[in-house]
């Protein structure tokens, strides 16, 4: 398989009437963590969802390698109440794992002996290690998170990433994420892709945070880090799609 | 043995019960109790239309059941939320069901035994068609779990891992009009929705998986089918109704038991 896993061109999707996604060019490689930063509404789960095939590009192309597989951590997972769901099954959806495999994937995750708990009765934090174990059982070249650490606090969310940055060693599969953590998450990425809409910027951490344009989006001073908690996006941007819907 | 009607009855709520229980559970989880309303009234319109057109009323109810169930399912996401559009659908179907009833001169028609079931008048063909129709929806649900189970998580998750969702839904929509027109005969058509839902629910207190509510459910809606069968020959009540309101009284009794259970 080719080095490149997914790629887009010239990546148009709209909700409507509303351009969420204009002419985005995009690509990751095998072992590579890229992160997605960008304000509220500025397309970030758009793009992961268009890269999965949740969504029909208005225009451009995406190009996934033959044979790709995906292992996908969502935003979050609700799960009804009317639907009891151990651990160990969770880990066998949609694909049947032998106990042995499952066991091990929990290890990975940071979260082993869970398989007879109830998904429910799991803490916030545990419960995106499993959603992370069930990821890496499909034995993934490509990784994708959409704000994996949502609801977990500070040193939860350090420790889910060291994690991350650990699998990547171990099984070498490419990790893509969306993240409002910069702290923590510009410093593990090899790339970081700014998004408002259209790629604002990219490239490495450190040239990203000290970027113009970047810097417009997230503000001056904290070099973007904390900025994006209370970001509510008020400044002009010339060439700023619509970007109301997300 | 088939020519004892009691035993016609028994097979025909049990067959019922079985296709509408595992099926119920999905229902349940992914909240689409009214969505089995609105499929289960327009099947009155597909009954007229059968005896209009002296088509098998099996017939009728399916298309039309499975009409109601795809406009609904292509419908919902274009600016109505599906609560109204449901309320809408469900029972302008019924409305126009009971009025296209109306004009069907010169047909002999009992309408309360399609609105409440009359199952003590399940025929060997009705139960032929009945057995078929549960076969196929349990087989389908059987075959279709896993995807049909991720999707009903996450549909996201399902994409990422190669599973259409749109596609899973479509198999959900076919089994639930195959079960309505199944089920008109047996509990009529206001009462198919408490088939589907109130053996899940009951069954969801003692289950710690997916399959195991599943088969919990079924056991229960079977259960209940024989023993609303038994209690409206006893009592001479209403057959449909009493079916389900033995189920009814087991999800009390399991809910109940469920909270003294955890409370002890």
């Amino acid at each position: 398989m080719s080095r490149r896993l997914v790629s887009t061109r010239g990546l148009t999707v709209r909700y409507g009437d509303s351009t969420v996604l204009s002419d985005v060019d995009f690509h990751i490689d095998r072992g590579e963590i890229v992160t997605i930063v960008g304000p509220n509404g500025s397309g970030k789960s758009t793009l992961l969802r268009a890269l999965i095939g949740g969504l029909a590009p208005a225009s451009g192309r995406i190009e996934r390698a033959e044979g790709l597989t995906i292992g996908y951590v969502p935003q979050k997972l609700v799960l009804d109440p009317t639907l009891p769901m151990t651990v160990a099954r969770f880990l066998s959806l949609p694909r049947r794992v032998a106990s042995r495999a499952a066991r091990d994937a929990l290890d990975q995750a940071g979260v082993p002996g869970l398989e007879r708990r109830q998904m429910a009765a799991l803490s916030g934090g545990q419960f995106q290690r499993v959603l992370l174990a069930r990821a890496l059982l499909e034995e993934p070249d490509l990784l994708i998170l959409d704000e994996a650490t949502a609801g977990l606090d500070q040193p939860g969310a350090a420790a889910f990433y060291r994690r991350i940055e650990q699998v990547r060693r171990d099984t070498g599969c490419a990790v893509l994420m969306v993240s409002h953590d910069l702290h923590v998450v510009m410093a593990a990425s090899d790339r970081v892709v700014c998004l408002n809409g259209h790629v604002c910027c990219e490239g490495a951490p450190q040239a990203v945070a000290a970027a113009p344009d970047y810097r417009a989006l997230f503000g001056e001073g904290t070099r973007g880090a904390l900025a994006l908690y209370r970001h509510h996006h008020d400044h002009d941007h010339d060439h700023a799609p619509a970007h109301e819907a997300s | 043995m088939l020519d004892d009607f009691m035993t016609r009855a028994a097979l025909g709520g049990i067959g019922t019960a079985l296709a509408a229980a595992p099926l119920g559970c999905f229902v349940v989880w992914r909240r689409m109790a009214y969505f089995g309303d609105a499929t289960a009234h327009a099947a009155i319109l597909g009954v007229a239309l059968s005896l209009a057109l002296a088509m098998p009323i099996f017939a009728g109810a399916l298309v039309i059941a499975l009409v109601m169930a795809t406009s609904v399912t292509l419908l919902s996401g274009r600016g109505y939320a599906m609560d109204t559009l449901l309320g809408v659908m469900a029972h302008s179907a019924l409305a126009f069901g009971l009025v296209a009833v109306s004009f069907l001169e010169g047909i002999q028609l009992d309408l309360m035994a399609y609105l409440f079931g009359d199952i003590l008048s399940v025929s060997r063909g009705d139960l032929g068609v009945i057995w078929s129709g549960a076969a196929l929806v349990v087989g389908l649900v059987a075959w279709r779990w896993s995807a049909l189970l991720t999707a009903t998580l996450n549909p996201d998750l399902a994409r990422a891992a190669g599973i259409d969702p749109r596609r899973e839904e479509l198999v959900l929509t076919l089994a639930l009009a195959v079960v309505v027109a199944v089920a008109i005969k047996v509990v009529g058509v206001l009462l198919i929705t408490a088939m589907l839902i109130i053996p899940a629910a009951t069954a969801r207190p003692f289950a710690r998986t997916p399959e195991a509510m599943a088969v919990i459910a079924a056991g229960i809606g079977m259960a209940a089918a024989w023993g609303g069968l038994l209690v409206s020959y006893r009592l001479d009540t209403p057959t449909g109704p009493t079916i389900v309101a033995v189920v009814a009284s087991l999800f009390a009794l399991a809910t109940l038991g469920g909270r003294l259970l955890r409370a002890s």
